[in-house]
């Protein structure tokens, strides 16, 4: 059976009609919530708007003034720049490393070792959270037991300023490599079989075969992967917000916490959709940088 | 063959999303509210213990039922006012005091002078005035007081009575000294403990030295105001004559430094009596004790603030009676006893104070006297920022990296702008 309406219409309007749908659901569940946030962060939305919003008044880019001018931003900026620029190579590495492993002729089980990487993917944060935090616990937690072995001396993880941060990426990367590592065995798997065979007859050691072979034929696999890891990275919010709530003295407060504390605990909702959209900004230039060198790695 | 086939599952798979609808339709259907349910929110222990008094509340109104949900104190804030914005608040809820002006701003709670002037239960007369003050904001009540709570001084009795005093000095400049002679003598290390992590202390100070806070109905911060800059004068001073250690850090524990000689006295609330009767060694036991507040004027007793929680009532309720029924009966003197005993919270009725013994322990007692002197801290819904700026700024003077004038022109300056909207709202009548 054929529908006339659609063998009257010119051809683009067909494949319109058949967006509209998803089009529709985009619109407006994902563009008119941002473009009244946008609209939101020039308001003083706050908790007298609340309950009448002609309480509100717009403000121009008073919001996005005041925010440049607090100390505590700035200390978030710092927290979520150490977090992505020590977290996303971390993470990167481990999964690649993981991925060759099990990629690797010498492995047995390997749908196991697959499938374990893989678990801490599947489970909810919240309850990874409540393990990791008796695995840090400063007296009782295994993880200081295990280095007691060495003579290293307790540390307490998430209670020290200078160790929250740390134990946080840590079990950030534990938590999200294995889901890079399926991707970069299916990248592996992409590799032809020929190609390393060409470099044994030719004699090339592992480190040779890995720098020259896998390593740009993965090029295109580990630039989605640092993407999306670092787009992930920057929105840094559920560990901190279930582990340490920020603290022990802002050392693990991110952008996203701050704009959450902002938005829902002071409910000033106007200030933070100001930081929701500083932060889209940042991630969009840090984007573009990273897309940018990974070009010239490409033309190398 | 094949498509008959292939209908039949599509045909499964319609019935089986007909099922999930209707089952999602019957969920939805349950949640309307039960109009003899009561939807109780309660914080922390309270809610643990609340909810074995309730079987009698039950038994005793046939048909009414109770639920309580349990919300976490750290995150009670957020998700009232998030419950407030999806249109699904409690009937009834426990209510921190200093978070009911924030309430009446959004219009959520029911004022409840109707209801009192027809209780039997629950009379004005019958809770310490400064407490009930805090649920009354332009003339109407909003909340019931459940349990109170208050600071005062926490004291080393042995060493104060070594110095020659029957009691802790009533008066400032009397402590002051007597601080200065425990740590001369080097009967301590310091003297007193007074966190820079919180506002209290400075607050009450200023408070009782006659500073407002705020001026002009709350409209603008009044800190560059002689009463709150001596206050504040006074309260650096124990930090420039080394009888106050700078920073809790250097605290590891407080019970055991208070064992240790490391400090004397040290302002606190009431649910310390058992952390101290808990932590505290068995040979410390008879050489601690509390004292309501000392004061700068020796004539007036010195006022601290009121502190505790109160119950409300969402306009969101679907039975008010009832839900004033429950009101009542946990304002009634037995149950407050009982929730006492239960959770260990002051009770907020007067008369339950004697039905649980509390007077006559002398640690208790003395906070029976001084929440006969507490006031609210300003019924305004931007105070908790307001005291965070104080915070902050006695902080940054006592560490010197501003003068006291500097530091109450910037807290000035800094109040100020939070309170920009409320002046404009003032100005245009929408408050």
């Amino acid at each position: 059976m054929r529908f006339k309406i659609f063998t009257d219409m010119p051809k683009g309007n067909v494949a319109y009609l058949f967006l509209a749908p998803a089009m529709t659901a985009i619109f407006v569940f994902f563009f008119l919530p941002v473009m009244a946030a946008l609209l939101m962060s020039f308001t003083d939305f706050d908790i007298y708007s609340l309950g009448d919003v002609s309480r509100a008044r717009f403000v121009g880019f008073a919001n996005y003034i005041n925010i440049f001018q607090k100390p505590l931003f700035w200390q978030a900026i710092r927290n979520t720049a150490y977090f992505v620029v020590v977290g996303v190579p971390l993470s990167v590495v481990v999964s690649l490393l993981a991925a060759m492993g099990i990629q690797s002729k010498l492995v047995r089980f390997k749908p196991l070792f697959r499938l374990s990487y893989f678990l801490p993917v599947v489970a909810t944060l919240v309850a990874v959270a409540v393990i990791w935090r008796f695995i840090y616990h400063p007296r009782f937690g295994i993880l200081n037991y295990i280095l007691g072995w060495f003579g290293i001396q307790e540390i307490d993880w998430l209670g020290n300023p200078k160790w929250a941060m740390p134990a946080l990426i840590i079990m950030a990367v534990w938590k999200g490599f294995g889901y890079n590592m399926i991707i970069f065995i299916a990248g592996l798997q992409n590799i032809p079989e020929s190609l390393y065979e060409a470099a044994d007859l030719d004699g090339a050691n592992a480190r040779q075969t890995f720098r020259h072979i896998t390593l740009p034929m993965l090029t295109q696999t580990t630039g989605f992967i640092t993407l999306t890891t670092l787009i992930g990275y920057c929105q840094f919010f559920a560990e901190p917000y279930i582990m340490t709530d920020g603290g022990p003295l802002n050392s693990t407060l991110s952008i996203v916490l701050l704009m959450y504390r902002e938005g829902f605990k002071y409910w000033r909702m106007g200030y933070s959709a100001a930081l929701a959209f500083i932060l889209f900004g940042i991630i969009l230039i840090v984007t573009l940088i990273q897309m940018r060198f990974q070009r010239n790695y490409e033309l190398l | 063959m094949k498509s008959r086939k292939r209908r039949n599952i599509l045909g499964s798979r319609i019935q089986f999303l007909l099922l999930a609808f209707g089952i999602l339709l019957l969920g939805c259907g349950s949640k309307t509210k039960d109009s003899r349910m009561i939807e109780f929110w309660a914080m922390g222990v309270e809610a643990r213990h609340v909810r074995e008094l309730l079987p009698q509340f039950e038994k005793e109104n046939p048909g009414v039922h109770v639920k309580v949900q349990a919300i976490p104190w750290s995150a009670a804030h957020e998700k009232l006012l998030t419950a407030y914005a999806g249109n699904s608040t409690p009937d009834l809820c426990q209510l921190g005091n200093t978070w009911i002006p924030e309430f009446v701003v959004l219009d959520a709670i029911v004022p409840l002078n109707d209801f009192l002037k027809q209780s039997k239960v629950i009379q004005a007369e019958n809770y310490f005035p400064g407490i009930w003050e805090t649920n009354v904001i332009d003339g109407q009540l909003y909340g019931i007081p459940w349990y109170v709570d208050t600071r005062l001084m926490f004291y080393r009795k042995d060493l104060v009575e070594a110095q020659g005093y029957i009691e802790l000095p009533t008066d400032w400049a009397e402590f002051f000294r007597l601080c200065e002679k425990l740590v001369e003598q080097q009967k301590t290390e310091y003297a007193i403990l007074l966190p820079l992590n919180g506002w209290h202390e400075i607050v009450v100070m200023a408070l009782q030295n006659g500073s407002k806070l705020l001026r002009d109905n709350g409209c603008y911060g009044d800190f560059e105001d002689p009463a709150f800059q001596k206050a504040l004068r006074f309260y650096m001073d124990f930090y420039a004559k080394r009888l106050c250690p700078l920073g809790m850090s250097e605290v590891a524990n407080i019970y055991q430094s208070f064992s240790d000689n490391y400090y004397a006295f040290f302002i606190t609330g009431p649910w310390n009596i058992g952390e101290f009767q808990r932590r505290l060694p068995e040979s410390m036991q008879s050489d601690w004790a509390t004292a309501p507040m000392p004061s700068f004027d020796p004539a007036i007793p010195g006022i601290s603030t009121a502190g505790g929680s109160s119950i409300v009532m969402f306009k969101s309720a679907a039975s008010k009676p009832d839900v004033w029924k429950l009101v009542e009966f946990l304002s009634r003197e037995d149950i407050q006893a009982e929730f006492f005993h239960l959770s260990g919270d002051l009770p907020a009725s007067v008369v339950a104070w004697d039905i649980a013994g509390l007077r006559d322990n002398p640690r208790t007692e003395a906070f029976y006297r001084q929440l006969q002197h507490v006031v609210p801290t300003p019924k305004i819904p931007e105070w908790e920022q307001i005291a965070q700026k104080i915070q902050q700024y006695v902080e940054y003077a006592v560490f010197g990296k501003m003068t006291l004038e500097e530091a109450t022109l910037e807290l000035n300056g800094e109040v100020n702008k939070i309170l920009e909207k409320r002046r404009w709202l003032l100005s245009k009548k929408q408050l």
